[in-house]
């Protein structure tokens, strides 16, 4: 079973077709990172995937009722809002909304999907901070967490790595992947490529209004479609610890 | 309940029963409750049942209203300074009042003012409505609504500019000033409806704007159907302000000042702070409403210039809190 099915997929923004014909597929269990250069129509495709913009084609998710998307995939934009001084654990509760009918007040499985998100983000320390007083990282770990709380089998994030420190770039992306070998699947776009490489199971490359590569890292991020998309080079190593992957130079 | 809703609920009920027996006509508390409940026809009666608790519950309405409506804007707009008036419903209420004022209506005719006024603030919310469109970001309804408060404002002031009677213009005034006093049954009759059809809306507005602390984008990808927030948003805050301007006037500072006060009792949650502020609004008016009849009980004091007096320094208040955390 698909957790996400894109089908002839297109989508203009004002009058500019950003993407078309997009087809993509995502089976529980992948960790698949999104990467491509600026404009490429990234965060557009994972927007208008959820219906949050109009598009044309068919889109798995843009077929569901507006609760019961919520419940089958969430969504950790790139812009990291938090407009209140709510605390920490206030915040991440929020992302329990779509499974709270009208009115119905959190219940304990509510609660223990939040101790979850909060245990997997390392956030105990946390809880009872005002989450618009901490440091952009960590309003991004809380975020990350709120978007786990929502436990749906499909997450997708916005550039959920950017203004973390190394460590908690690490710690993020190998919780992804432990939500994907939990049979969950991840949908995240990254300009990091050499995190995309050590640690998606499979990569998507965007390109002039299109998916240019889909596949493992290694047949993704070849030196060729390193170039056509990104315009640098790159240096890409198979180790034991997994690939390491280091772009080079810009190429003009 | 919470011990804040225990408070608010206290405090309303004791300053509701305050503005039943405090009044010129210097009866004991007893005599006038005794007065309103059992009713032996007599003036005390009169005094109690026509002047003083339609007084007291458009109070109690208005306020709450106020309290209400500020606190879902707020919410909805992500900002601490937005109004109910912000949507343009109050100055399009107050020029339909005005020309009923202007035009003798409301000399002929009781009720023409407060339905003139229904009148406007239906117009304003239509044309809010066109111009801001269902869906979209929460700006275009603020430059839609800053738009409609503005030529409302301006063709306000036009009428005044033009009256040829001097007794019409500083009604006028007067009214715009906002105020409870000499309002009836009918009064309430007309706003009662109207404020709870427009709160029942605005109350079914908590979750989606808790939910809109993360954004727009986080809200409607976790289920929050924003159009018709939107919608009830709009449509709720046309229903208490119009109809509180109808009644009462122009009264400002409840709407901004009680959401701001009261957030740091709900930890922030915007859709808690919806029921806190509506019993912070109605609070505020009663006090402020007695304030009218203690103080100067002579001069007329308005309702609004005494909220506007008692709000300004707590804003100013709230701006040296602002300071001093961000320094």
């Amino acid at each position: 079973m698909n957790l996400l099915s894109l089908t002839d997929f297109a989508v203009k923004r004002s009058g500019k077709q950003v993407l078309q014909s997009v087809n993509l597929d995502i089976q529980p269990g992948e960790l698949v990172g999104l990467i491509g250069p600026n404009g490429a129509g990234k965060t557009t495709l994972m927007r208008a995937a959820l219906g949050l913009i109009p598009a044309q084609g068919r889109s798995s998710l843009t077929a569901m009722a507006a609760r019961a998307r919520g419940k089958a995939a969430a969504w950790m934009p790139q812009s990291r809002e938090i407009a209140w001084p709510v605390d920490v654990e206030t915040l991440i509760r929020l992302g329990r909304t779509p499974h709270l009918g009208a009115g119905q007040k959190p219940t304990d499985a509510d609660a223990a999907a939040v101790e979850r998100a909060i245990a997997r983000m390392g956030l105990e320390g946390y809880r009872h901070r005002i989450a618009t007083q901490l440091s952009g990282g960590e309003q991004a770990r809380v975020l990350i967490a709120r978007s786990l709380a929502q436990e749906a089998p499909l997450l997708m994030a916005d550039e959920p790595t950017a203004g973390l420190d190394p460590a908690h770039q690490i710690a993020t992306m190998q919780t992804f992947a432990t939500l994907a070998r939990s049979g969950q699947s991840v949908l995240v776009s990254l300009h990091d490529l050499g995190l995309a490489a050590r640690h998606c199971t499979r990569l998507v490359m965007l390109h002039s209004g299109g998916i240019a590569a889909d596949g493992a890292p290694r047949d993704v991020l070849t030196p060729d479609l390193i170039r056509a998309a990104f315009g640098i080079s790159a240096h890409l190593q198979e180790t034991p610890d997994g690939i390491i992957f280091q772009p080079l130079e810009v190429l003009s | 309940m919470s011990r804040l809703a225990l408070f608010l609920s206290a405090l309303v009920v004791v300053l509701f029963l305050a503005a039943l027996v405090i009044g010129p006509a210097n009866l004991t508390i007893t005599q006038s409750l005794k007065a309103l409940v059992f009713g032996d026809g007599g003036p005390m009666t009169l005094v109690m049942r026509e002047i003083r608790l339609p007084r007291a519950i458009l109070g109690l309405l208005v306020g709450g209203a106020l309290g209400l409506a500020g606190a879902a804007m707020q919410g909805y707009l992500r900002n601490p300074l937005a109004d109910p008036g912000l949507i343009g419903v109050s100055g399009s209420a107050a020029l339909g009042a005005v020309l009923s004022i202007q035009m003798g209506l409301a000399a002929a005719l009781a009720l023409a003012l407060p339905l003139m006024a229904l009148g406007g603030a239906l117009v304003g919310v239509v044309l809010v409505l066109l111009l801001a469109g269902p869906r979209g970001s929460s700006l275009t309804l603020i430059l839609a609504g800053i738009a409609i408060s503005a030529f409302a404002g301006a063709l306000t002031s036009l009428v005044l500019n033009l009256s040829p009677n001097p007794y019409a213009a500083s009604e006028i005034i007067f009214w715009m000033m906002g105020s409870l006093a000499d309002r009836s049954m009918v009064h309430v009759w007309i706003a009662l409806p109207l404020i709870v059809i427009g709160a029942v809306l605005l109350s079914t507005l908590s979750r989606g704007l808790d939910a809109l602390t993360l954004g727009e984008d986080a809200a409607e990808a976790m289920g929050i159907n924003l159009t018709r927030l939107r919608l009830s948003l709009i449509f709720g805050t046309a229903a208490v302000v119009g109809a509180s301007t109808a009644v009462a006037g122009a009264i400002g500072f409840v709407g901004l000042v009680v959401p701001h006060l009261l957030r740091p009792w709900v930890s922030a949650r915007p859709g808690a702070l919806l029921w806190a502020s509506a019993l912070g609004g109605a609070a505020m008016i009663l006090a402020s409403d007695i304030l009218v009849r203690v103080v100067l009980p002579e001069r007329d004091l308005k309702l609004g210039v005494v909220t506007a007096l008692v709000g300004a320094p707590l804003f100013l208040h709230l701006i040296y809190r602002t300071r001093r955390w961000g320094a």
